[in-house]
């Protein structure tokens, strides 16, 4: 089995990497928090949420606070295993490097 | 494929872990101002309001509002300066000062300590006294320890600490006022300097 085979190609990128370490720690975080945070914009954002959603990753729940539309995120538990997996692989591969 | 990359992955991870899930601006200097605050507070009390000779203090006699005047300045004082010192501090470092973060420390602080005083104030009013100083080191214990899990290591190694001394202090009649001195004095001084110095360093 290659080292490769472990590094989830949905996890290579920066944003999408913030977004899971966040939910990895928090119960539920809503948008403008996790904009804040990974300092992007809200069409980046979005798109990126989306892109985990569509994997099960992460669940995302619509509500108002008042008049306000709010929107929080939530990782799953497939998400969670996906990510551990994914930290167990990079750790791998510096420790063979080394 | 350079472990440079994947290095750099960790380093973000832990980061992202960090600033989102704890409150990292809690300044040691106001550990330090609160631990003096209350020696203050404690010569003020020992040298002009407790009973020299075999008298005791009495509820709701003049020097018993007085003391209870003292702590609630010392109380207040110390959060002022907290404020302050914190606020600066997470301006400094570029970082909001109110955020879910923030409101789930001081709600998981503030739970056992308001529980905490309430319990002590019932107990006062029945006349019993004994243990104010054992309960009020308990219960400040328990509520950093219960804070620490959103914010730095230091304050929950201050909870333990501040719990076992009070128990100490329960098993030990007589010895309240003293012990109230170490665990909020000098033990507040003591943490507060080594997060103060580790501040420096970082």
């Amino acid at each position: 089995m290659g080292l490769i085979d472990n590094i989830n190609k949905l996890f290579d990128h920066r944003i999408r990497l913030g977004i899971m370490s966040i939910l990895m720690v928090n119960d539920d975080v809503d948008f403008n928090r996790l904009k804040e945070l990974l300092d992007v914009t809200d069409g980046n954002l979005a798109s990126h949420t989306k892109t985990l959603e569509k994997a099960d990753y992460i669940k995302i729940e619509k509500s108002f606070i008042g008049k306000k539309p709010n929107t929080k995120y939530m990782i799953t538990r497939l998400g969670k295993e996906a990510f551990k997996k994914h930290i167990d692989a990079l750790e791998h591969l510096i420790r063979n490097q080394e | 494929m350079d472990s440079k990359k994947y290095l750099d992955d960790i380093s973000q991870i832990k980061d992202l872990m960090n600033r989102s899930s704890r409150f990292i601006s809690l300044s040691g200097l106001s550990g330090i101002l609160a631990g003096v605050y209350a020696i203050t507070g404690a010569l003020v009390a020992y040298f002009f309001l407790l009973p020299q000779d075999d008298s005791y203090v009495v509820i709701h006699g003049w020097n018993f509002k007085l003391i209870v005047g003292i702590l609630i300045t010392v109380a207040v004082l110390s959060f002022v300066s907290a404020y302050l010192l914190t606020t600066r501090k997470a301006k400094k470092n570029n970082e909001k000062i109110w955020d879910d973060t923030t409101k789930r420390l001081l709600l998981n602080f503030f739970v056992p300590l308001v529980t905490g005083g309430i319990y002590i104030l019932i107990k006062l009013n029945s006349q019993h006294y004994g243990l104010t100083a054992s309960l009020m080191l308990i219960f400040y214990g328990l509520a950093l320890v219960n804070a620490s899990k959103y914010t730095i290591g230091t304050v929950q190694y201050l909870g333990y600490t501040q719990i076992v001394l009070g128990l100490i202090c329960a098993a030990m009649p007589g010895y309240g006022f003293w012990f109230w001195v170490v665990g909020f004095g000098i033990l507040h001084i003591v943490y507060g300097s080594i997060m103060h110095f580790r501040e420096e360093k970082a």
